[in-house]
């Protein structure tokens, strides 16, 4: 069978889409603001000694989460790697959970036992955080398995980066997503470093959603830097899902300013090549001038956002202080749930 | 207002670094993520980015300086115009992260289990009972489950149209459709991970594995996911799915497919190991794994499929894990073994019995939770322990058993435990040399003599 053939992906230009309002699009430079601001502060945290082992920043990647969020419903689920803070925040999550599971403290999502890279939440449909690159990707489409089992119009968005898109346990999902036809939106945050390894130095693949059409999966590439571009595609692939189609993949081309992890050195590019995402890409500031140029909010307007974030964020940078560490006795629940 | 620019922590294990190079001087104004130094780590020098705009007050820490602990101050930022004169000049470490506190000394054993036996009978006196083969009682443990909960069902290959590579799931497809019964391509490492997530969103699969073997394909789904998932989210995410097949060797098939992974997975706190002997005990533990809400690896065998056993006659009955069964009393040595590792154990009782030896015969059917009340119990009435497996002998079972006798029986042993096992060598093809990689029933009666000082 041929592959299906995408529409064309968004051309990332600054044009306001008729798919969002002057409301969301508020919505949208708050939340991005969020993870961005939470994100500096738990680097910050972590250069102080408060957060320990790894910790994966989000920063730069902020539209990719929050037009996706923007595309589900209440129930739909979702599941990602390590680099997981912003999937959080942009589902609902609460800062000072997540802050202080950051900082190891029983107030944590895991009471302070799973960390940066493990965090759930039932309640939102957040399931993981999740340290090993690509298993969550056999586990995501598990989740679309359990609501096409149920008989509902769920939807399981499964977040993977462009490293785990060469692991091998990706194709045995593709090929099970599309033979069962599973509810299952294949999001491969493309930010063009697996850790220290660029794309064009781990394939030769031109396009990491093509290889989707191998198994017969319809998907596309988007730009990951306009949010609006990302809702835009996020609607059709969640359409495509509900309506009993099967899995849709969105290669969503993105950029991580900081390193792979804390201490990462990052001398695999260059800092002009940061300088000019961050300066010419930033999906912030391309929202922030959209406000502006469109007269939907003034400077004043962003600068009252800017500090209720900042005041969200400090919040919860204190709470993760103040919260308490785990019981000793911690060390032994949860271990089995009771017969 | 001013705030101190600290001394970061640029690693995991990084505690001191070299203020390398200041990338901005005083009276500087930087923007959020403006390089201000360069930091040589333990790994690797390191740009520092500001977290905050504002303007470089001072400058506390010369560039060159080397050995600078974490959470020093090295700098002061402030807003255009501040006075940051005032500010402290000493650059000591500002408090770190608060350490531990002192631990309570950790118990020694790492399973709290309280050990008592429970001998109690399976099923009431009296139940009258049918012959079956082990292979029929795991299809009607998962029938009998299947029909009173919607969620359970079961995948692997060739379990549906196919009725079982070793015709275990035979009639379930016709019973329950192909929505309950899945037939899945050649994939573990893939089906594995998407009937982990599948738990995960509430439902209760049974995966069956062609062979155990395969599963090492599927093993980080197994350990990362299904395992420790409950622990790492705090209590949140259950993980209620069985994994089954057989285990072990069969017969002439070589080293890749004859290999006992008991110790492999009883290893692992979070899953719940299950390796059945008997037809009853299959089916009764079986049911009993499809209920828990935790991660189940249950170890068939395939010589023991067609063996047949007597089974309780009743609609609905299970075998609570961590209860081992005394198959055979006795007094003067205690055999534990599992799985089918039990056929040399009973055959070794039944011929010491002949030359006047009374062996009583431990069946531990679960790995873990696994009882120690019932075998510190018997040995401290035999004061004499052999165990029994087909597994490896480095870090067998019986070799934690033996650990554990040591701590908790040491007074009462008369002899050291010997650990009967399989060979340190993969399984040979060649029907002669297979034998010999096995446990065999003389092996066993020979430990026994050796322990009694027979």
């Amino acid at each position: 069978m041929a592959a299906k053939r995408p529409t064309p992906a968004s051309s990332g230009k600054t044009k306001a889409k008729s798919n969002v309002s002057p409301d969301e699009l508020k919505k949208f430079y708050r939340e991005m603001l969020l993870i961005r601001r939470f994100e500096e502060k738990a680097g910050q945290l972590y250069g102080m000694g408060l957060i320990g082992g790894f910790c994966h920043l989000y920063i730069g990647q902020e539209a990719v989460v929050v037009g996706l969020e923007a595309a589900a419903s209440e129930g739909d689920k979702r599941i990602t790697s390590y680099r997981d803070h912003g999937h959080m925040l942009a589902c609902g999550m609460d800062a000072k959970g997540v802050m202080a599971e950051l900082t190891g403290r029983i107030g944590g999502y895991s009471k302070g036992k799973g960390g940066s890279m493990h965090m759930f939440s039932k309640e939102k449909h957040f399931y993981g955080g999740h340290g090993i690159v690509g298993a969550q990707v056999p586990l995501g489409a598990g989740l679309a398995f359990s609501d096409k089992y149920r008989g509902n119009d769920r939807v399981t968005f499964t977040y993977f980066g462009d490293g785990a898109a060469n692991q091998g346990q990706v194709y045995e999902t593709y090929n099970m997503a599309e033979l069962w036809s599973l509810p299952v939106v294949f999001v491969i945050e493309n930010n063009q470093y697996a850790m220290g390894t660029s794309v064009q130095r781990s394939t030769k693949s031109p396009s990491l959603w093509e290889r989707g059409a191998a198994y017969g999966i319809a998907g596309e590439e988007v730009d990951g830097m306009d949010v609006l571009a990302v809702k835009d595609a996020g609607q059709r692939a969640v359409a495509y899902c509900r309506a009993g189609k099967g899995p849709y993949i969105l290669e969503v081309k993105t950029y991580r300013y900081r390193g792979h992890s804390m201490s990462d050195p990052a001398k695999y590019r260059t800092r002009e090549e940061v300088q000019e995402m961050r300066e010419k890409r930033d999906a912030i500031e391309h929202v922030r001038q959209l406000l502006l140029t469109g007269g939907h909010a003034s400077e004043d307007d962003l600068k009252a956002i800017d500090k209720e974030i900042k005041d969200i964020v400090n919040e919860a940078a204190e709470f993760s202080k103040e919260s308490p560490e785990p019981p000793l006795d911690e060390l032994w629940t949860d271990i089995y749930a009771d017969a | 207002m001013a705030t101190e620019i600290l001394m970061p922590a640029l690693s995991p294990t990084m505690e001191e670094g070299t203020l390398a190079k200041w990338l901005v001087k005083e009276g500087d104004t930087v923007q959020a993520g403006d390089i201000l130094a360069e930091i040589e780590t333990d790994k690797a020098t390191m740009e520092f980015e500001a977290v905050d705009e504002g303007v470089i007050g001072k400058i506390l820490v010369p560039e060159g300086t080397e050995g600078v602990k974490v959470n020093t101050t090295i700098a002061i930022i402030g807003e255009a115009g501040e006075d940051m004169s005032a500010t402290p000049a000493a650059a000591s470490p500002a408090p770190a992260a608060p350490v531990a506190e002192a631990a309570p000394a950790a118990p020694v054993a790492a399973a709290p289990v309280a050990p008592v036996a429970d001998q109690g009978p399976d099923w009431p006196e009296g139940t009258p009972m049918k012959t079956q083969t082990v292979r029929e009682a795991l299809r009607d443990a998962m029938a009998e489950e299947m029909r009173v909960n919607d969620n359970v069902f079961l995948m692997g290959e060739e379990v549906g149209e196919y009725q079982g590579a070793y015709k275990i799931s035979q009639g379930l497809l016709d019973e329950f459709g192909a929505k309950r019964v899945i037939d899945t391509p050649i994939t573990e490492h893939g089906f594995a991970g998407i009937a982990v997530g599948a738990a995960f969103g509430g439902l209760n699969p049974i995966v069956e594995f062609m062979t155990f073997n395969f599963a090492m394909q599927a093993i980080d789904q197994i350990i990362n996911s299904a395992a420790k998932t409950l622990y790492m989210s705090g209590g949140q995410m259950g993980c209620p799915i069985v994994f089954r097949g057989p285990n072990g060797a069969a017969a002439r098939v070589g080293a890749q497919h004859s290999q006992d992974y008991a110790a492999w997975y009883a290893h692992i706190p979070g899953l719940k190991v299950v390796q059945p002997y008997t037809a009853a005990d299959a089916k009764g533990l079986l049911k009993q794994a499809i209920r828990d809400p935790n991660p189940v690896i249950f170890l068939e065998n395939e010589i023991l499929y067609g063996k047949t056993f007597e089974v309780p006659d009743l609609p609905d009955f299970t075998i609570p894990f961590g209860k081992a069964k005394i198959a055979r009393a006795g007094d003067d040595v205690t055999l534990v073994s599992f799985g089918i590792g039990m056929t040399y154990a009973m055959e070794a009782a039944e011929r010491l019995a002949a030359e006047g030896i009374s062996a009583e015969v431990i069946d531990l059917r679960t790995l873990r939770p696994l009882d120690y009340g019932t075998v510190l119990a018997s040995v401290q009435k035999t004061n004499r322990c052999v165990t029994i497996e087909e597994g490896f002998p480095v870090a067998s079972i019986g070799n934690h058993i033996s650990a554990y006798l040591m701590q908790n029986a040491f007074d009462y042993l008369d002899a050291p435990v010997i650990n009967c096992t399989g060979k340190d060598v993969p399984m040979p093809y060649a029907a002669n040399l297979e034998k010999l990689a096995l446990v065999t029933t003389d092996e066993v009666v020979a430990a026994v003599k050796s322990v009694t000082y027979r």
